[in-house]
């Protein structure tokens, strides 16, 4: 049976913090003209395109100081990565790797691609959540962490 | 200047979201990723929320040709599942599982100044680059 940890949920902000990420996606979407997917915007820097560097290094440098904008006004959520080293670089070249054969990470297929309803999006947010679970079984549980 | 400003906006927006949500912090999505253990359904919400606020959006942008700043909207034109994509998603969720760090969250980790998520950052970024080792020469020939 599914054992919900209720101490841990958090539905509100998650709806919330949800409906933001949705808002920054609609910007870029309706002025810019683009998906907001952080795996292209990123890695589309090492395939460059003219013109195409400016935006996608701004749209990084938002990212990157969003929490000193958040620090500004208000404490900074806890940031727990309990992963070592070794597991950092083992999971950081399959993210890297990954979102790139695959077109698209969490934003890009998660958020935007079933926005617009897209079936390479939905079987793609499928394979990755499947992943997801099974390695964190596997991390978890079966190593017995 | 304005596409530079209204991406540094979305970014900035994006960023502000995750840390709202609970995502940029790799514990939480572990504990939803953990859905034979004691799972947190959080992220799940967060979901819904993007989503709901994405399909105005979209539905909004299938009807124009152009953004409010006179720029076309391009988006994917790709429709075939085929096994890059089924076979590059999988190798994301594994990493994803693995860390608890998918690429927006990773980006928000480094910006506070954890090293953890610069280490994160730079074999993600390493990872982009093996991968247009791999497909450049490909496309090319």
């Amino acid at each position: 049976m599914i054992d919900i940890a209720w101490e841990l949920f958090t539905p509100w902000a998650a709806i919330f913090g949800g409906a933001i990420i949705g808002v920054s996606a609609t910007i870029f979407l309706l002025f810019n003209g683009r998906i907001a997917g952080i795996s292209g915007i990123l890695g589309g820097l090492f395939r460059p395109m003219p013109g195409d560097i400016f935006w996608r290094v701004a749209f990084i440098l938002g990212m990157l100081l969003a929490p000193w904008v958040w620090q500004a006004i208000a404490k900074m959520p806890e940031i727990q990565i309990n992963a070592g080293y070794d597991t950092l670089i083992i999971a950081g070249l399959l993210v890297g790797v990954g979102t790139r054969f695959g077109s698209g990470c969490t934003s890009g297929h998660g958020v935007c691609g079933l926005s617009r309803l897209s079936l390479r999006s939905f079987v793609a947010t499928l394979s990755f959540m499947s992943a997801g679970f099974i390695m964190t079984y596997v991390v978890r549980h079966a190593f017995g962490a | 200047m304005n596409v530079g400003f209204f991406a540094f906006l979305s970014g900035l927006v994006f960023g502000i979201g995750l840390l709202v949500s609970g995502m940029a912090n790799p514990e939480k999505v572990l504990n939803f990723l953990d859905i034979t253990g004691h799972w947190d359904p959080s992220l799940m919400l967060v979901m819904v929320g993007a989503i709901a606020v994405g399909l105005v959006s979209f539905s909004i942008a299938k009807k124009r040709t152009l953004t409010f700043l006179g720029l076309g909207i391009k988006l994917p034109t790709a429709d075939k599942v085929d096994k890059r994509l089924v076979g590059g998603s999988v190798l994301f969720g594994m990493g994803w599982g693995l860390a608890g760090f998918c690429p927006g969250p990773a980006l928000v980790a480094l910006g506070t100044g954890e090293f953890k998520g610069l280490v994160f950052v730079l074999a993600m970024i390493a990872g982009m680059l093996l991968f247009e080792a791999i497909d450049r020469p490909k496309r090319i020939s």
